[in-house]
């Protein structure tokens, strides 16, 4: 069944089912994402894709990459309130995310257009700066699309890192899938013959990570 | 039907047979002994206390004189424990000794009079009052979900059934039809006590009518709010009233299938669960073809793996499915598709205790209790710098200030009353001068706190509010999933903020900060963990403003609790050289002798504040300072100089 809603302005046909930001996608509007993958299923854990929508005159926002098209919703993709958060979110995930002080890829692409100061809280960080803003693409497309769980999730709050699991990582130098979809490209840069040295799970048990 | 055991109820008048058969064995004048073995009495040895009594009333050979010693779940009173009551004259005895309890035995259950001693008084009058509902902190209750604890030994459904237990469902299967309940509950206007306040009966609703095919009902049990314990006394202490509360709202939406969340760490209420489960269908009032009405309905208990956060209904839900319990985006309502895909109502222990008074006294009834917006009754766990500490449940409505100097005994040590937190990590602080809030889910909304489950920290003019928003975001810090940027970065950074102006480390720019990163929270975060996780910044910022500057321009904190910033110091003019605090001071800081004016070495200080709390009234000679200088040591020798008194 076809809906419509309005994006931007826009009035935009999409099928119903599937998200708002797909539906951005379709009528060419850009909405940043982190976390999101088209062969992924829909996460929603970096919240950069967050957006408004008004149903019904109630206002809310919600991240586009989970939110489903209705018909009659009317979304805004940017204004005043959305371009903070972008920017707070990057400012505040910059002293976990950089490498040599610096961001890379779509990060740093997001920083630039949403005028994130990413040292605002570097003097405050006391945590460690892992290069990994645990978007979990490559543990969800290890076990989503690969079929393997080489990769996965360990702690919680603050403490949470993805780390390989190197009985499950024999094959992870031919396969290399997850290389590429690393948004600080951590994973290619600690793989140097060895696979993810440095942040296995044992890293992690023995308080190194 | 050869499998069907004899035990099995399968009509209205078989309950109420057993009810009665129940009661006729017991003699009403013969005394009941109850011990509340409550989490709390029970650190404190009531079980040692309830197997003396057994031993006792055997060696002074008054047994038969005794209807039962029972040990049963919390009364509430946890600052008087542990907790004894004899029915039926209800003769309530406080902080009781295992010594005690032969003179009980042959004083109160023998002899028939009342141990002075015991009882307990009222720290204003002096006056003994030897009945428990006599007690001030008793009286000023409205005890409807909580108050059946005290009569019940929660491991015997004859006891709950004794007192009309599970009437409500048999009125419910025999005599309503399920659309009945569901307008029973929707009539009545409960909310939901896990937090939220949603209403209950448009949750059942909305999973009612989600689709065909499976649904699930669920107990929430996994209270884990710091100094929350209310659904863990109901869960440990009454646990048939929750499983009443279930059945008849699976019933209602049409569920066969029902799950209890319960805690790792309530490993009692796990096991007093599971029991209840066992006895209940061994009535006939679980399984199938309950009390004979044709309705269906097993339980299964779900022990949590100890997160906080599995208390967020989708993260309780992925838990039940034996995935990591972490919240997930939920733009699908759980009530429509929850565990498994299926439609889901979950509701708090609290929640489906209430389901079978309403439907027993109905909705009208129900709905004269509270405020426009809030019905009923509301427990509440009231710790922190309260006299009365332990388990209230009041009217909604009720003031603060009632509930905290009327049933709570006011701040102990004539300290002064500073604030309030209500609802938790998500809740928020609340100063003086809201204390005649009525208490309401839209009125502590409002003012930036929240109901939230009932947690209620009391503080006094010696907490300090930047350590307390601190406090609860370091908790959210280590609970939190981590999954969202907002929730685990914001948290970090808010945490190594007010960590920083805790320690006289703020910086010009830092309440802005806080306010931009909370806002972005609130906005953007996964669950309603991370989304509510600043309200204790918001609230002590919005409430104590003041607090925040004095530390980041004054390096002073005004409550003198920041160690960074306060200083111990002996004022010579007032130091009479008694050596208690030098005694007593753990790092041998202090310095003097018997009439020699005592110092503090402040590179020795770890400011422990015990020199502070020992220091005798009379001289008040310990100081804190925060924020001035210090003035220097007497010179070594200086003799006493305090006056004596005339």
């Amino acid at each position: 069944m076809t809906i419509t809603l309005q994006i931007d302005g826009k009035e935009v046909k999409a099928e119903s089912g599937v998200t708002v930001l797909e539906a951005a996608r379709q009528a060419g509007v850009h909405i940043p994402t982190l976390c999101e993958h088209d062969r992924l299923m829909p996460y929603g854990v970096c919240r950069i894709c967050c957006v408004e929508v008004e149903k019904k005159g109630r206002k809310r926002i919600v991240v586009s990459c989970g939110y489903p098209v209705e018909n009659g919703l009317v979304v805004t993709t940017r204004s005043p309130r959305i371009d903070r958060i972008r920017k707070v979110l990057i400012e505040l995930v910059a002293p976990t995310a950089m490498a040599d002080g610096l961001l890379a890829g779509e990060m740093k692409k997001i920083a630039t257009e949403y005028g994130a100061d990413i040292h605002r809280f570097e003097s405050r960080f006391t945590g460690k700066p892992i290069r990994c803003i645990l978007c979990g693409k490559c543990v969800r497309y290890c076990d989503e699309v690969v079929g393997k769980q080489a990769i996965g999730f360990v702690g919680r709050g603050v403490d949470r890192r993805a780390v390989f699991f190197p009985e499950q990582a024999r094959a992870c130098l031919t396969c290399e899938a997850c290389f590429n979809l690393c948004p600080t490209g951590k994973i290619a840069a600690d793989t140097d013959f060895v696979v993810f040295d440095g942040f296995s799970v044992d890293d992690y048990s023995s308080g190194e990570l | 039907m050869t499998d069907m055991n004899d035990n099995r109820l399968s009509s209205a008048k078989q309950l109420e047979t057993l009810r009665k058969t129940i009661l006729s064995k017991r003699d009403a004048e013969k005394p009941i002994i109850t011990v509340c073995t409550g989490t709390a009495c029970q650190a404190y040895g009531s079980l040692e206390i309830y197997r003396r009594f057994v031993e006792e009333l055997e060696r002074q050979g008054v047994e038969g004189s005794v209807l039962e010693t029972k040990s049963t779940g919390c009364h509430g009173f946890c600052e008087q424990g542990p907790v004894v009551v004899i029915f039926p004259r209800e003769i309530c005895y406080v902080r009781v000794q295992l010594d005690d309890v032969p003179e009980i035995v042959s004083t109160t259950v023998a002899g028939g009079d009342v141990i002075e001693r015991l009882v307990y008084r009222d720290p204003n009058t002096q006056e003994a009052i030897p009945k428990e509902s006599d007690i001030p902190f008793y009286k000023r209750q409205m005890r409807l979900v909580f108050g059946n604890n005290r009569y019940i030994d929660p491991r015997e459904i004859d006891d709950y059934i004794a007192l009309g237990g599970y009437a409500a469902l048999s009125k419910a299967l025999l005599r309503m039809t399920p659309g009945e309940v569901l307008e029973e509950i929707k009539e009545s206007n409960l909310r939901g006590r896990g937090g939220g306040g949603f209403p209950a009966g448009l949750k059942w609703e909305t999973t009612r009518d989600a689709s065909t095919g499976s649904k699930y009902v669920i107990v929430n049990c996994d209270e884990g709010d710091p100094g929350a314990y209310m659904d863990r006394a109901i869960m440990e202490g009454n646990p048939h009233a929750v499983l009443e509360g279930l059945v008849i709202g699976a019933y209602a939406i049409g569920s066969h299938d029902g799950f209890v969340y319960v805690r790792q760490e309530y490993p009692i209420a796990y096991e007093n669960t599971m029991n209840a489960i066992d006895q209940a269908r061994d009535y006939g009032l679980l399984g199938s073809d309950i009390l004979g009405s044709g309705f269906d309905f097993e339980v299964v208990v779900h022990r949590g793996a100890g997160a906080f956060v599995s208390g967020e209904s989708t993260a309780l839900m992925s838990a039940i499915e034996g995935k990591v319990g972490e919240p997930r985006m939920k733009y699908i309502r759980t009530a429509v598709s929850g565990v498994k895909g299926m439609p889901t109502c979950l509701n708090n222990v609290e929640t489906w205790a209430n389901v079978p008074l309403i439907i027993e006294r109905g909705a009208g009834w129900f709905k004269s209790i509270g405020t426009e917006g809030s019905k009923g009754t509301k427990i509440f766990s009231l710790v922190g710098k309260v006299n009365n500490t332990g388990l209230v449940e009041v009217p909604m409505g009720m003031t603060l200030r009632q509930l905290i100097y009327d049933i709570g005994g006011g701040i102990p040590q004539g300290k002064k009353f500073k604030a309030v937190q209500t609802g938790g990590p998500s809740g928020g602080v609340l100063p003086e001068q809201y204390l005649d809030t009525p208490i309401d889910f839209d009125e502590l909304t409002g003012l930036g706190s929240m109901m939230g489950s009932g947690g209620m920290v009391v503080m006094d003019e010696d907490t300090c509010m930047v350590d307390t928003a601190r406090y609860f975001v370091s908790f959210c810090c280590d609970e939190s999933c981590g999954q969202c940027i907002p929730c685990r970065e914001g948290l970090r950074t808010l945490r190594d903020i007010l960590t920083d102006i805790c320690e006289g480390k703020g910086k010009g720019g830092d309440i802005e900060a806080i306010e931009d990163i909370a806002e972005v929270m609130e906005d953007a975060s996964l669950c309603a963990l991370g989304g509510t996780a600043a309200n204790p910044v918001l609230t002590t910022l919005k409430y104590f403003r003041d607090e925040y500057e004095a530390h980041i321009k004054e390096n002073r904190c005004p409550a003198e609790a920041c160690k960074a910033l306060t200083s111990y110091y002996v004022d010579p003019a007032k130091c009479s050289a008694c050596m208690i605090c030098l005694r007593a001071c753990p790092t041998e800081a202090i310095h003097g002798e018997k009439g020699i004016v005592h110092w503090i070495d402040q590179e020795k200080c770890i400011k422990c504040t015990t020199c502070y709390e020992v220091c005798p009234t009379r001289f008040s000679a310990v100081r804190r300072l925060s924020g001035e200088p210090l003035p220097p040591p007497p010179a070594p020798g200086t003799k006493v100089t305090r006056e004596k008194k005339r």
